[in-house]
């Protein structure tokens, strides 16, 4: 079922859209919730990675014998231990998953295609034993070119990364292999007309860098595996049951052999949705029939999980005099890493998507490069096509007197809208922040030499997907709440105040968990700010469900028939008496057995209709032109929230994504050197904000609700990474009267800038 | 090599605790004696996410060794509430909804309780800088610096 009513938007609300303090809390603020590398088991094993050291070399043989035969060590693992799979795709997140690929991604076959692919794993019995093992390792390379840069790879004599990789989307298919995976393509309308209709063109290359998503907690794991094959995985993610799924069928074991329960998790933007210790831990454990504790250090984060890609793009806008847009086109080519599977989608899709056009085209490039493979970062894409959009808009509205603000309101897209990649919009917020911005006190301040301000916008689509949730009503009438979904920025707290609010009891009298994946049926990660929609979904309609059951239990007690009980407040009540009759739920629980015993319910949907979420972000920077550095001066963040259930966990998505933002804008980018080695594996050199880097974030929460929600909700946490390279960039551009088109703005590239003007 | 026997007092406990040579604090707080409170982010002293207290002293436990912390005082998560409740801070930064993710969050109010011990009526700018050290990668600091000064607020009109 997926046709939720939108009986709570206008009614008067108690709890949700209050700011209670979350369930989740106390654990948090004293040390004891416990993460991902928190948990140890009796007779556990550390489990360690060995990494290939080049980026890009042919295995020709890999020895274990004398780091096996060392004492202490349990177990030695290399791809020999897996199965090779066939190529398959399957979702995960926003992007798509192929399973040729993972198990190759997570144990390095026939070539190493990054510096710190992973070619072997040990597991010993402390960690000082596990990294002497790892020396005696030997592993024979065949060196090869290796290749970094999108432009590059397209060319015809590129290094290979895979010599079978045929791109898809291209009629008819290439005969030869390339570095080319896949080709996509979005729009509509005739772009000649429209570029011909034009009164001004602007046509601009950009460049962006990969940046790594930058979770504080880095990836870990406790894996268990009992000599009946029965596993146990301990894991910080963001989907438990995505995990299972891709474990089983990496290890060929069955869904019910393993158990996944996800701790808390200390940060993922996306980062979180996919596997890289997990198969080896559960590897390792099955081998040695020990637990296996596995934890990544920074370096190994940032040398290879995640980032986003790194991209090439071009953009040609056409409007008029008065700045209607008659035409946009736009090429993007995002690196992959090592491996196909760029938001290259997303990214196509978002470029245009904040505006109502007429003539329009996309066309994406999916490029395999040697650095480690992408993985979702929240919004994959749409930052990086819709800052190349939105500094063209910008430059627009110099070029032609124009405020941008007015620019983007004269074409923005609205209810009915035609989104440049196919379906006509639902209600959207586009027009509600642009006006939010303008009237904002921030947009009319007056700004000092050296300092400019910029604006831009960003479009996300979110998601729903399938959730289930289940319901208990505790002995004395408090609740049990189970969740599929791990809570990654406070969504119990957002789960149980929807809960609250349905069934009219307080908060507190609520306990929000989140269930392993033996306990529930199957969850779909979080992710796609999916969560406060889909599980928030699920939870309204296990509530409602129970409220049924909860009415025809007091009908039984009363002997009346269920019409005849309504909901109220908390309490059962008798239809249409004078002095109505009551129970309340602590008096139903507590005469559950008489009445057919313990009241639970639970939900399963698969959640459509997410609406897309728009914003608007005002920047103020001074530059100096002595150094080229930018200090972020003010910061605000406008956005469309639907409805906000929790408006301080929405506030929070909100400014810790501007602040991403900001950091993607401004320091954060990964050195190589010429060997395709990364020089700034570490927190020193890859530098995201800092406390003193930033100001204060203001916010402004917009609500248009989604008529697909019960409450309205659209799905907040990703949006609000998409305005800020653009909105950071504008105001650098206005600040030192350059435009600028690469990323990071740091101090030697502005610099540079200055000095040739 | 061989372990080195410390004595320590952690959170006003006595502790003692075996040390190899180049095992670093936090992994003796984390691994061997369970004060999982602090985090490892980087291991290197770039995050903040294992800030203590050590001697009264702001620290990255993960840059302190072991067998450094001999006859010293440790303070830790685990010991900032006063054993019946939690310490202002504490309270303050769930009122303001400063933590999302919560894995910065006891190096961070390590780290905030040190600067209003030091400083009880710090500027806007004060609290950034101080904070400088710790990293969140969620909240985008505003709300920790708010919760921040508002405890300092709190606790100076107490
Ligand atoms: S773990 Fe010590 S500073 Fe990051
Ligand atoms: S709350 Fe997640 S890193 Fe700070």
């Amino acid at each position: 079922m997926n046709d939720m009513t939108q009986t709570n938007l206008q009614k008067d609300l108690k709890i949700v859209g209050t700011r209670p303090l979350r369930p989740d809390g106390a654990d948090k603020v004293t040390g004891r919730a416990l993460f991902g590398a928190d948990k140890s088991l009796p007779n556990m094993l550390v489990g360690r990675v060995l990494r290939s050291p080049h980026a890009h070399a042919k295995i020709i043989s890999i020895d274990t014998k004398a780091a096996e035969a060392l004492p202490g060590v349990k177990a030695v693992i290399t791809s020999k231990d897996f199965q090779d799979l066939p190529s398959e795709f399957v979702p995960a997140g926003e992007m798509m998953v192929n399973f040729k690929d993972m198990t190759r991604n997570i144990m390095a076959r026939e070539k190493v295609l990054y510096e710190g692919h992973t070619v072997a794993a040990v597991a010993a019995i402390n960690d000082a034993i596990a990294e002497e093992a790892m020396a005696l390792i030997k592993v024979e390379y065949e060196l090869l070119p290796h290749v970094m840069d999108v432009e590059e790879a397209e060319k015809p004599n590129a290094p290979l990364l895979h010599d079978d990789m045929i791109t898809i989307g291209v009629e008819p298919a290439p005969k030869k292999p390339s570095n080319v995976a896949k080709r996509v393509e979005f729009g509509f309308g005739d772009l000649d007309k429209g570029f011909k209709e034009a009164d001004l063109i602007i046509e601009k290359k950009f460049s962006t860098q990969p940046v790594h998503q930058g979770y504080i907690e880095p990836h870990a794991c406790l894996a268990s595996v009992s000599e009946d094959g029965q596993g146990e995985l301990w894991v910080t993610t963001q989907g438990p049951f995505v995990v299972r799924n891709f474990c089983s069928k990496i290890l060929g074991m069955s869904t019910s052999q393993i158990r996944v329960t996800a701790s808390e998790i200390g940060g993922g933007f996306g980062g979180k949705t996919v596997i890289y210790l997990e198969p080896l831990a559960l590897a390792l454990s099955r081998k040695a029939c020990r637990p296996v504790k596995m934890v990544m250090s920074r370096q190994e984060v940032l040398m290879a999980s995640g980032p986003t890609s790194g991209a090439k793009i071009w953009v040609k806008i056409g409007v008029k005099k008065d700045g209607r847009i008659t035409a946009g086109d736009a090429v993007l080519k995002f690196q992959a890493g090592a491996f196909q599977g760029s938001p290259i989608g997303p990214g196509a899709m978002c470029a245009f998507a904040p505006y109502e056009m007429t003539n329009v085209r996309v066309v994406g490039y999916d490029i395999v490069v040697n650095r480690p493979k992408v993985a979702a970062y929240r919004a994959p894409g749409g930052p990086i096509s819709e800052y190349a959009v939105e500094s063209v808009m910008d430059e627009i509205a110099q070029k032609l007197n124009l405020d941008p603000l007015e620019l983007r309101l004269k074409n923005a897209a609205k209810e009915g809208t035609q989104a440049p990649y196919g379906p006509k919009l639902g209600p959207i917020g586009m027009i509600e922040t642009l006006e939010a911005a303008k009237a904002h006190p921030h947009y009319s301040a007056p700004l000092g030499p050296n300092q400019g301000r910029g604006v831009a916008s960003g479009f996300w689509f979110n998601i729903g997907g399938e959730t289930c949730t289940s319901i208990n009503i505790n002995e004395d009438g408090t609740v049990g709440l189970t969740l599929g979904t791990p809570d990654i920025g406070g969504s119990r707290a957002s789960m149980a105040m929807m809960a609250a609010e349905e069934l009219g009891v307080p908060m507190s009298t609520i306990r929000p968990i989140i269930g392993d994946t033996s306990s529930l049926g199957f969850n779909f990660l979080t992710g796609g700010s999916r969560v406060t929609f889909s599980s928030g979904m699920a939870v309204v309609e296990s509530v409602r469900e129970i409220i049924v059951e909860l009415r025809k239990r007091a009908a039984q007690l009363w002997d009346v028939s269920i019409e005849k009980v309504e909901w109220v407040s908390g309490h059962a009540r008798l239809v249409g008496s004078e002095n109505p009759k009551s129970l309340s739920l602590r008096e139903l629980a507590e005469a559950a057995g008489k009445t057919g015993g313990p009241i639970v319910g639970g939900a399963s949907i698969n959640a459509t209709g997410a609406g897309p979420s728009l914003a608007t972000h005002i920047v103020d920077v001074e530059v100096d032109p002595e150094t080229g550095r930018t200090t972020v001066l003010r910061y605000t963040a406008i956005q469309d929230a639907g409805k906000a259930i929790h408006p301080s966990y929405v506030e929070g998505q909100m400014q810790g994504g501007a602040v991403q933002g900001i950091g993607w804008a401004l320091n954060e980018e990964y050195v190589y050197d010429d060997n395709g080695k990364l020089l700034n594996p570490g927190f020193l050199d890859y530098r995201v904000p800092v406390c003193s880097d930033v100001p204060m974030i203001d916010t402004v929460i917009v609500e248009v609700p989604n008529p697909k929600h019960p409450y309205g909700v659209r799905g907040v946490g990703e949006t609000p990474i998409v305005p800020p390279l653009a909105a950071v960039s504008n105001a650098v551009s206005r600040a030192t009267n350059i435009r600028f088109n690469e990323l990071p703005l740091s101090p030697p590239r502005v610099l540079a800038a200055i000095e040739s003007r | 090599m061989s372990k080195k026997h410390i004595s320590t007092v952690i959170n006003g406990d006595a502790m003692e605790f075996l040390a190899s040579p180049e095992q670093s604090l936090l992994d003796i707080l984390r691994d061997e004696l369970e004060l999982t409170g602090s985090k490892e982010g980087c291991g290197t002293g770039d995050c903040g996410a294992c800030s203590i207290m050590l001697d009264g002293r702001l620290v990255c436990s993960c840059l302190v060794l072991g067998v450094e912390a001999d006859g010293k005082n440790i303070d830790t998560i685990e010991g900032m509430g006063n054993g019946s409740d939690m310490h202002p801070l504490q309270k303050k930064f769930l009122e303001h909804a400063a933590l999302q993710c919560g894995i910065c969050t006891p190096g961070i109010l390590i780290a905030a309780k040190a600067l209003l011990e030091k400083k009880p009526d710090p500027t806007e700018e004060e609290v950034r800088y101080w904070l400088a050290g710790n990293l969140c990668r969620c909240t985008g600091y505003d709300k920790i610096v708010r919760a921040v000064l508002d405890t300092a607020a709190d606790m100076r009109a107490a």
